[in-house]
């Protein structure tokens, strides 16, 4: 009796820090591509945590998977976390669940060999992402007794806002972006507008380009 | 505009030129098939693989380099596609003409389109070939499709050509971009490598060849390598077509010996303040310190120039040289792809620098600048576009120095504003204008 | 046996990861972007350099065998 009750309260918490470190895995990606900065830490520190964190939520997830098929109480076929919708038990939120990890495992695989295959499909495959999490919110949610109330509830809650907020602020600068047959005429802009301000040293304008950089990059 | 009327200047330097066999590119008209054919006999076919292999040779030992501009040994770039094995094999001859000044392919192609499609079908024998385009600045033109249809009435060519229109863009020509282009996509440039000779359109073995390279190796073909050499220098035989700008605004398009001295091609006298040899990726040259230069790149490396593509102009002495100058690279500038960095940055950038300079008056800090950003530029980007406007712009802020501290004086020696350096109009600005 | 550094311009987006983790062969130009030493890269540095490259969000830095000058093909285009 106490070995299931050790597999099963292992699987609840392993999901739910699964799903707190997925949220801060997808907004650390969309900070890499927007190229931000985690205060006080190097460039090169937002796209390692980025790839370690990633690693780590894989590692969560999969002793989330394995305790629950280990637990006696109800029966899940170790299949059931790939094979959507293969469960007896809670079919359709373990299904969700093992949609979002299919996701999750194609991204990892593709990003493992990122440097030996084609750029565009890796980047097709990693968008994956945006499906990949709201799938597994709901599978959290819908799986979840915890989650369902209390403060459980407001933590799912405050890491849905979240990833929501970061979406809408990739999808701004998206919006924003200076469509490739524009950008020369852009900067031709924005240099005329630099210049004619009364700018003195290199450095401030320097700096200035670096940030108008940001509507002219890809 | 300078007005442009494009006539095969033949008659120039009479003696030696006859002595050197020119002209051997430009009959005095339009020539039809028949007329090609009475003139030069039937396409010399060598065969498939084993005595194509000859023709090779033929182009090894004539040391033909290519027209477009870049002056690559045609037998090189012909052997790697010649060896590659692979089950399909490309040849495009390049008709894209994308330097605004630039005449003679045009001209070449009205004139001799037989010559230019014999070098296309007998290098596609050569290395090869299961697939041959035209790539045209002007498209599919009557005299490109009479002589194609001549031809087929006849049964001459080996493989079918397909034409495509190469967008008005500078850069359209360039081997990456021509690639990108066939395939469907814009003209923009890849990053290399892989060159397209190795891994080329829709992955094959592509050989990309100017119009004109053709032409001669459709000569060559028939009358040797001895034939080929014997006109030009040892180091670099033949001839090579010209487009040349006088003073009074004519435009000719010359045959010319290379080694042949600039001065028989472009007025040297005072009516001539500099000249501008090699396109706008050329390089200006002070008069009269580069009046002894010949047409060949041994010489003009000196001056850090090259022949390029032929455009040759002699900038009236009126004119003001900065001026030209300035519109031109605001020109090269609004025609970066605008995929790297660097160039994206730079050229506007230096471009406007220039415009600034031959406004009445600059700021202090603005030719460092300029400079600056020059070498920032060079040689980080994914084509040559930022190096060759780098050393227009360069060779002009040198020679027309003395043009700069007039202007910052807000003055100018120029009497003539009228604009001489041919610029096409309306610069680009949507995603169609490279398809 | 030695490696060069290049950078693809085209996928460069100029993250700067690359001059963070390599800053003896790269330096960032007043607009972010990378200019790599074209020399080959001294041994001593070839596991730093291969973790610079593989720390490109864009994938645009590559270890290449060159044997020739770093130019995309001719010389006018």
């Amino acid at each position: 009796m106490s070995g299931t009750t050790v597999f099963w309260y292992a699987s609840r918490a392993t999901g739910i820090v699964a799903l707190l470190l997925l949220t801060a895995v997808l907004v650390l990606g969309i900070l890499v591509n927007r190229q931000g900065r985690l205060p006080g830490l190097p460039r090169f520190a937002v796209t390692d945590l980025h790839r370690n964190l990633s690693l780590v939520a894989v590692a969560f997830i999969a002793v989330h998977v394995f305790t629950a098929v280990l637990d006696t109480y109800v029966h899940i076929p170790l299949l059931s976390a790939v094979v959507p919708f293969a469960s007896g038990y809670e079919r359709l939120w373990l299904g969700l669940g093992a949609i979002s990890l299919d996701m999750m495992i194609a991204m990892i695989l593709t990003s493992l060999l990122r440097g030996r295959m084609n750029r565009v499909l890796w980047r097709a495959i990693h968008l994956l992402a945006y499906a990949s999490w709201p799938v597994a919110f709901v599978h959290s949610i819908g799986s979840s007794k915890d989650l369902q109330q209390g403060w459980m509830l407001d933590m799912a809650i405050g890491c849905a806002v979240i990833v929501a907020a970061a979406v809408v602020w990739r999808l701004a600068h998206a919006a924003r972006q200076v469509p490739r047959a524009g950008r020369v005429a852009a900067v031709f802009a924005q240099h005329t507008a630099t210049t004619s301000r009364a700018t003195t040293s290199r450095a401030t304008a320097s700096k200035q380009a670096r940030r108008n950089r940001e509507s002219v990059t890809r | 505009m300078t007005t442009t009327t494009t006539v095969n200047e033949s008659a120039r330097g009479g003696a030696a030129r006859q002595a050197a066999g020119l002209p051997r590119l430009l009959p005095a008209s339009p020539e039809d098939l028949r007329g090609h054919l009475a003139r030069y006999g039937a396409t010399p076919y060598r065969g498939y693989r084993d005595r194509a292999g000859a023709l090779l040779g033929d182009i090894e030992a004539s040391g033909l380099t290519g027209r477009g501009g870049a002056a690559f040994p045609v037998y090189r770039k012909m052997a790697v596609v010649a060896r590659a094995r692979a089950a399909r094999k490309v040849i495009v001859a390049n008709g894209s003409e994308s330097e605004p000044a630039s005449r003679k392919d045009e001209l070449l192609l009205r004139l001799a389109p037989n010559l230019v499609l014999d070098g296309l079908q007998l290098a596609a024998e050569a290395v090869g070939a299961t697939e041959a385009h035209l790539y045209l600045h002007y498209g599919p033109t009557p005299e490109i499709l009479r002589a194609l249809a001549e031809r087929a009435s006849r049964g001459l060519d080996g493989i079918a050509v397909t034409i495509t229109q190469a967008p008005p863009r500078f850069l359209a020509g360039q081997e990456t971009a021509l690639v990108n282009r066939l395939g469907g996509g814009p003209a923009l440039p890849t990053f290399q490598p892989p060159r397209v000779s190795e891994r080329g359109l829709g992955g094959a073995p592509t050989l990309v060849q100017n119009v004109e390279t053709l032409a001669h190796l459709a000569l060559i073909a028939r009358y040797g390598p001895r034939w080929f050499r014997a006109a030009g220098t040892d180091a670099e035989p033949g001839s090579m077509l010209t487009t040349v700008y006088w003073p009074d605004g004519k435009c000719r398009v010359v045959e010319a010996e290379i080694g042949a001295p600039l001065r028989t091609l472009l007025s040297s006298g005072a009516e001539t303040q500099a000249w501008l040899v090699g396109g706008y990726h050329g390089t200006w040259l002070p008069m009269p310190q580069a009046a002894g230069l010949t047409l060949a790149n041994d010489t003009l490396k000196r001056f850090e120039a090259s022949a390029g593509a032929g455009v040759l102009v002699a900038l009236p002495a009126d004119r003001c040289g900065l001026t030209e100058a300035a519109r031109v690279t605001g020109y090269l500038a609004a025609e970066s792809a605008g995929q790297c960095g660097p160039c994206l940055n730079g050229l506007p950038r230096i471009a406007a620098g220039l415009a600034e300079l031959a406004g009445s008056g600059h700021r202090r800090q603005t030719r460092a600048d300029v400079e600056r950003w020059a070498g920032l530029v060079t040689g980080r980007g994914a084509c040559n576009h930022p190096d060759g406007t780098v050393r227009f712009v360069r060779s002009a802020l040198t020679v027309f120095s003395s043009e700069i501290s007039l202007h910052a004086r807000g003055q100018c020696s120029a009497t003539n504003r009228k604009p001489f350096l041919p610029l096409p109009d309306g610069m680009p600005t949507s995603e169609d204008d490279w398809t | 046996m030695a490696d060069t550094l290049r950078v693809n311009p085209i996928n460069c987006t100029g993250h700067g990861v690359c001059a963070e983790l390599l800053p003896e062969l790269v330096s960032l130009d007043e607009w972010g972007y990378p200019i790599v030493d074209p020399r080959p890269v001294p041994p001593v540095l070839d596991r730093e350099a291969r973790r610079a490259v593989a720390a490109c969000p864009a994938l645009a830095l590559k270890l290449m065998r060159i044997e020739e000058p770093a130019r995309s093909g001719s010389k006018a285009f």
